[in-house]
């Protein structure tokens, strides 16, 4: 019951001559309260100790599972054999893996590696920002409410589902008829090809498919923030517009669109920041030997050919660059969604 | 409403009366349209499982002629007959339930109260502490030195390494500690004054206020749990005991996959034949076992589905 009721901050209708100013003042309040710096003494921590026995331990922790590991890119500079036991047994070549993997021959299959992990995020980005932003347009001129919340929790759903069975599903809806393969079969049906299509023996194929099946996955889920931007434009807005004449798609493109025009922005240049480290495990499950010209990625890379080959040394050479490559570019891109003047989203 | 009354008597209503009339028709193609193009995305987003569904429930020498809709041909139980009676997926069930159920269990727990420290605002290391956690967020060591360590820590193999290494992630922090913030700082001021100390404070008062957002994050948690199969094959493969649901799924695809494609390419008619009248296909399978994996998730997301997107609102926002 006061779960409920404690949530919103609650304005009592007292004695106070202005209750709208409850919130303000509490807030200003609060911040008097706390002057923005204060030293550190050791009767403020001993004060404190209860909420440094529930940090501090957890603090380390995160350290220790987070931050330790660092201590394995050494390997980037050693070469690294199991056999020879633990770390600090190896063999030290300086930058010999990283010379080994961008140039020569490792070179060019890296290359080609890095290629493969842009183009499919950025197509499965642009695909997926583009859906997204159409589905909650059409879905907010749905008036019927229960209907609209039915759609919304059908195209939820496979968000839910993990990569693996998604990878399943689309490994047999991409088949022959003779597998399931229903795509084909539709497309037969509807004499769109004479023949069946081997969907997954297609390099060319490989990132549009990696991007549809994103999109069938995660279409619903991103409309969750934009579908919230919409509810936060002003109704007076439509009112005024519909005074002046506008029909529904003029409203759509004048109002609505602009409207949550910030909330696409800040997505774009955040989501962007992990152009990286996106698609695993499509491109491992779905891409064979036949497509792997344009399936692998980085993060198949280091798991087939470093974790599962042996190539330890040349595994982690490539995941400091995607580390540092990701931190480059979250890091740009927070610091434009601030430049933008928008709330940075976590 | 009064329109009815109004336009009759004068002619000046008439225009927009025209117009309204013109939008209304327009109004109903587009609903129309709209409709029916959202049906049909919710077709889309049904239908794979569905069809799976139904092959799961079909006979497997039967489904390999293809053309299976949403509901089975030739009905067998045979597929999951056959799932059922391998020793593994029983134990794989079993290892993914109890995993989900301690990480969810350890994770809410330890997040919830780090969330309520950080929450505090006259706690002293507030602010680095939350930038040591924020900073894992973007810095990732890598799947290699991820596992160097959990070799060197002797946690190989074990079932402590499903849910010692993720008893706390960042981003469900942030989440947890922005929704406490947002209670009453009275609530907790006169909790202090009637003598509770901060572990009680966390544990009777602010864990039931946190309650919604709770089961947000341990949906959230118990989903990424249930889902993972990289953790099993990195760290605990080599224990058949220790084995996990997606992980048997991955191994089904992967080899098929691998070796699949030949046989796709013939048609699939290599039925492997598993005993009794009735024969089993691969795909038919794998049908069963997707089934087996997602259904679990699919049971519980209909009372959940009211949080989450409360839950995701609250995280959009950095506190």
């Amino acid at each position: 019951m006061t779960a409920t009721t404690v949530r919103p901050p609650v304005i009592e209708p007292g004695p106070e001559p202005d209750p709208s100013s409850h919130i303000p003042k509490r807030e200003s309040r609060r911040k008097t309260e706390q002057p923005p710096r204060r030293k550190i003494t050791w009767n403020l921590i001993k004060a404190q100790r209860a909420l440094l026995v529930m940090a501090v331990p957890l603090v380390l922790y995160q350290i220790l599972f987070k931050y330790v590991p660092a201590y394995g890119w050494a390997m980037a500079f050693q070469n690294f054999r199991p056999g020879r036991g633990s770390i600090w047994n190896q063999e030290w070549v300086g930058f010999y893996n990283f010379v080994n993997l961008f140039t020569g021959l490792n070179g060019e299959r890296f290359a080609r590696v890095v290629v493969n992990t842009l183009g499919q995020s950025i197509l499965t980005l642009i695909v997926g920002t583009l859906g997204a932003i159409i589905l909650a347009l059409l879905l907010n001129e749905i008036k019927n409410l229960p209907f609209k919340r039915v759609l919304q929790n059908i195209t939820y759903m496979p968000h839910f589902l993990s990569w693996v069975v998604v990878a399943s599903l689309a490994a047999v809806a991409l088949s022959l008829p003779s597998s399931g393969g229903f795509i084909n079969q539709l497309l037969l049906d509807l004499h769109i090809v004479d023949e069946p299509v081997l969907f997954l023996t297609q390099p060319n194929y490989f990132w549009g498919i990696v991007a549809g099946t994103n999109l069938w996955k995660e279409l619903g889920w991103n409309t969750i923030l934009y579908l919230a931007a919409i509810t936060a434009i002003s109704p007076a807005l439509y009112e005024a517009a519909e005074v002046d004449g506008a029909g529904r798609y003029r409203k759509m493109w004048s109002i609505t669109l602009p409207g949550i025009m910030p909330t696409i922005v800040v997505l774009l240049i955040i989501n962007s920041g992990w152009i990286l480290s996106t698609n695993f495990e499509l491109p491992y499950f779905l891409g064979n030997g036949v497509v792997a010209e344009r399936a692998e990625t980085i993060d198949v890379f280091v798991l087939r050919y470093g974790y599962q080959l042996g190539n330890y040394s040349l595994a982690v050479v490539a995941g400091i660059f995607k580390t540092v490559v990701a931190i480059i570019l979250v890091g740009s891109a927070n610091m434009a969604a601030k430049r933008l003047n928008q709330e940075t989203l976590v | 409403m009064t329109t009815l009354t109004a336009d009759s008597t004068t002619p000046r209503p008439d225009a927009p009366r025209r117009r309204r009339k013109r939008w209304t028709l327009e109004q109903t193609i587009f609903t129309t349209l709209n409709t029916s193009f959202l049906v049909l995305l919710a077709v889309v987003m049904l239908y794979p499982l569905l069809n799976t569904l139904a092959i799961s429930f079909n006979d497997g020498s039967d489904a390999v002629r293809g053309g299976i809709g949403i509901w089975p041909r030739v009905f067998s139980l045979k597929n999951y007959d056959v799932v059922l009676h391998m020793g593994s997926i029983y134990q794989a069930f079993f290892m993914s339930v109890l995993k989900t159920v301690v990480v969810v269990a350890t994770n809410l727990f330890f997040t919830s109260m780090l969330a309520y420290a950080l929450s505090r605002s006259e706690f002293v290391f507030r602010k680095p502490i939350t930038i040591i956690f924020v900073l894992t967020m973007y810095f990732d060591a890598g799947l290699i030195p991820n596992y160097l360590l959990i070799k060197d820590l002797g946690m190989l193999n074990t079932f402590q390494a499903y849910w010692v290494p993720v008893i706390i992630s960042a981003f469900n922090l942030i989440l947890l500690r922005t929704y406490i913030k947002s209670i009453p700082e009275e609530i907790i001021e006169s909790a202090r004054i009637d003598g509770a100390g901060e572990f009680r404070t966390w544990w009777q008062i602010v864990m039931p206020l946190c309650k919604p957002t709770l089961a947000v994050v341990g949906l959230f948690v118990a989903v990424g749990s249930w889902n993972s199969w990289l953790d099993t094959l990195l760290y605990n493969s080599g224990e058949q005991w220790l084995t996990t649901l997606q992980y048997e799924l991955q191994k089904l695809l992967s080899s098929s996959m691998n070796a699949g494609l030949d046989s796709a390419q013939t048609g699939g008619a290599a039925a492997a034949a598993a005993g009794g009248g009735q024969v089993t296909t691969p795909v038919a399978l794998r049908s069963a076992i997707v089934m087996v994996a997602a259904v679990p998730i699919l049971f519980v997301y209909p009372f959940l589905q009211k949080h989450f997107v409360s839950g995701i609102m609250i995280g959009s926002v950095k506190g």
